[in-house]
């Protein structure tokens, strides 16, 4: 349990500005990603839930700096150095790109339609200048099989494979140059449910292999449940609650988290839905978000203390934090395995 | 069809401007191979005599089958300067002493055919010159509106829906009204085409932007930056594969509505003047009613013009099709 972090995120916040009329005055700012911290240890993963629109891709692609950040830190650690990624300019982050990469959610926009197999796996490779000719090829060659795809399509277009298949592409991709974190935004989400497993399954499989240290973003719950050793939710930019997976499954400490919990179809018919019954309501706007606690508006436990004043994001259990005012009081109902 | 346009004085038999006397509005020629007796004599036409219908004044054309012209090939007819430069007077074909209209000739005895060639060259390539400077333009400003967005993106996009809030036609002839009458051809043509292309311009800029904003939105740019690619490497990489082979289509599009335009501002006498001659010109001979029911091979030109708007348009869907990528393999 629990190696050496590799990746600390702190006080994380990126806001996009709201532009309107001829002059483009700021009008506001889309708060996408709130002062938020994270730390994923060397080898683990970290999944990162939250409805659509709550912030998770902001979030993931502020920590690849593929997105200026407004304010924070995203502490590196890397032979026995800690580099702060927010602060490196663009020409300084060359030298890192080569340990950070994302596999996406669509499988379609993710892959150039013009390119073929070989170019897409090969690019972070010939863009970083680690190999060429033979060794390129090689690689290539490699990482395809590593990732299950057969080796004489290489010289096909993405437009002839398959949801899963393109995922596969866009694993190898993100695989080829040898990446201590890879960012999984929503990687799965795309696909069938058996296609899912299978991909998950595959991800497992190299992680285990090659050590990777996996950021891994999903709307729901059920997809992080078997891959996550950390779960951390977010709500319209903020982080509510964080904890090691099983500890955040049976003992929600955070009403959100447990609306979340609820929304998550099981198969077992004798087990009864807890109250809420899924979560109501919709996402507020994160430009103009509800005073006090965000969620309340949507809360079932919500009281006067929540519409006027934030609450703290506070320790609650070993690696389990929670931001809720009444977090002490609350008998919140987790899953039972 | 640019071959024939490019070549034009060597396909034509007859110089545009040439006035057959005695050979006003005549109809078609019809090209014989057998003479009256019925016997093979090979690609000839006959001689023409007329008669004035003295209640209509219209001249009623009989051939004389006992005068036989024959059609000559490469045969060496009216002197003419190719391109301006070299003296020549080669023709691909002619009838000799006699007459051959293959489209009829008009009010002033003038060959439509030789005409209709002569035409295609100004129409056709003030249709593609047009076109390359309304992409130039459009591909620019549209370019640098999607690339880099923000002030530059919203002055020209404000720009454009102006310019395309006026009523085209309108805009045309108010401009091309001003251009004054005693200017050289190859001047009122080079001001043509511009008035031609500040109109078309302004829907390439909004398409390149467009397609350049929905190109930068996708994983795959965002796959390059991640993997650290410069935005030299993302332009020439991943960008410009895509935009070209979008340009191409769209220039191809975009050619007829050239020609159409040149064509509908010189038929309102306003595009091209005599004696330069282009479809439009032509079809202003034209527009008089009873002149199409008596001489309905006046309106040849618009067939060309009909047929050329067509083949464009097949070409730019072929095109279409070809650059769509799921279509490859
Ligand atoms: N480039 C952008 N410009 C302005 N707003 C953005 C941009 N990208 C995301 N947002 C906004 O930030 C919020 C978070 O979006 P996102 O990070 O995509 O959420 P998620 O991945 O959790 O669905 C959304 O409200 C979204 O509209
Ligand atoms: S602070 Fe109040 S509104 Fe927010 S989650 Fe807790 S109980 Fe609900
Ligand atoms: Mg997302």
């Amino acid at each position: 349990m629990g190696g050496s972090s590799l990746l600390e995120v702190r006080g994380l916040t990126k806001y996009f500005p709201i532009e309107k009329g001829l002059l483009r005055r700021v009008v506001g700012h889309v708060r996408a990603v709130d002062h938020v911290s994270l730390s994923i240890s060397k080898g683990r993963t970290l999944g990162l839930v939250g409805e659509s629109g709550s912030g998770k891709t902001t979030l993931g692609r502020c920590v690849l700096r593929a997105i200026d950040l407004t304010a924070g830190e995203i502490l590196f650690h890397h032979e026995g150095k800690t580099t702060d990624l927010a602060q490196l300019s663009r020409r300084e982050m060359r030298e890192f790109r080569k340990h950070l990469q994302m596999i996406f959610q669509d499988p379609y926009s993710s892959l150039d339609p013009r390119k073929t197999v070989f170019d897409i796996v090969s690019e972070p490779l010939r863009i970083n200048r680690i190999a060429a000719g033979k060794a390129l090829e090689d690689r290539v060659r490699t990482v395809l099989e590593l990732v299950g795809l057969d080796v004489r399509y290489m010289k096909r277009f993405p437009h002839a494979f398959s949801g899963g298949q393109r995922q596969r592409i866009g694993i190898a991709r993100a695989l080829s140059i040898n990446p201590q974190l890879i960012v999984c935004d929503e990687a799965v989400s795309a696909l069938d449910v058996s296609v899912q497993a299978q991909i998950l399954n595959l991800l497992k499989d190299l992680q285990a292999d090659f050590d990777l240290t996996y950021l891994f973003i999903a709307h729901d719950l059920s997809v992080v449940e078997h891959v996550s050793d950390d779960v951390a939710v977010m709500y319209v930019g903020k982080l509510v609650e964080k904890a090691p997976t099983q500890e955040l499954f049976k003992n929600p400490r955070h009403p959100y988290t447990e609306a979340l919990l609820s929304a998550i179809p099981r198969p077992d018919p004798d087990r009864p839905l807890p109250e809420t019954g899924g979560i109501e309501g919709e996402l507020p706007d994160p430009a103009n978000p509800p005073p006090g606690c965000y969620f309340h508006p949507r809360c079932p436990y919500a009281e006067q203390i929540c519409r006027e004043r934030e609450p703290p994001l506070v320790e609650v259990g070993p690696g389990h934090t929670s931001a809720c005012h009444f977090v002490d009081e609350l008998e919140l109902q987790g899953l039972e395995d | 069809m640019y071959f024939l346009a490019f070549t034009y004085e060597f396909w034509t038999p007859y110089r545009a401007v040439t006035q057959h006397q005695g050979f006003v509005n005549t109809p078609p020629t019809p090209i014989r191979f057998f003479d009256a007796e019925g016997s093979f004599v090979g690609p000839f036409v006959y001689g023409l005599n007329y008669e004035l219908n003295l209640d209509t004044f219209e001249r009623i054309y009989t051939e004389d089958t006992n005068t036989i012209h024959r059609i000559r090939f490469f045969t060496r007819g009216e002197p003419y300067r190719f391109w301006g430069r070299l003296d020549m007077d080669l023709h691909f074909f002619d009838a000799g002493e006699g007459k051959v209209f293959l489209l009829g000739a008009d009010a002033l005895g003038r060959d439509v055919f030789s005409r209709i060639l002569t035409a295609s060259r100004i129409s056709l390539t003030i249709g593609l010159v047009g076109v390359l400077l309304s992409f130039f333009l459009g591909a620019t400003l549209g370019g640098v509106s999607g690339y880099y967005g923000g002030l530059v993106d919203i002055v020209i996009m404000r720009i454009t829906e102006i310019l395309s809030a006026i009523p085209q036609i309108p805009l045309w002839i108010a401009l091309a009204a001003i251009v004054p009458i005693d200017w050289p051809v190859t001047r009122t043509y080079f001001a043509i085409t511009i008035i031609l292309s500040t109109m078309t311009w302004t829907g390439l800029a909004r398409a390149v932007r467009a397609k350049l904003l929905e190109m930068r939105e996708q994983d795959y740019i965002m796959a390059a930056k991640i993997a650290g690619a410069s935005d030299i490497r993302i332009i020439y990489d991943h960008l410009l594969p895509g935009y070209i082979s979008f340009l191409i289509v769209n220039i191809t599009i975009a050619i007829p509505g050239m020609i159409l335009g040149e064509t509908a501002l010189s038929f309102l006498g306003l595009g091209i003047r005599p004696p330069a001659v282009s479809w439009g010109t032509l079809l202003e001979g034209a527009q008089n009613i009873s002149n199409i029911a008596l001489y309905p091979w006046l309106l040849t030109p618009a067939l060309f013009v009909i047929v050329t708007v067509l083949l464009f348009n097949f070409v730019g869907d072929g095109l279409r099709d070809a650059a769509d990528p799921f279509k490859e393999l």
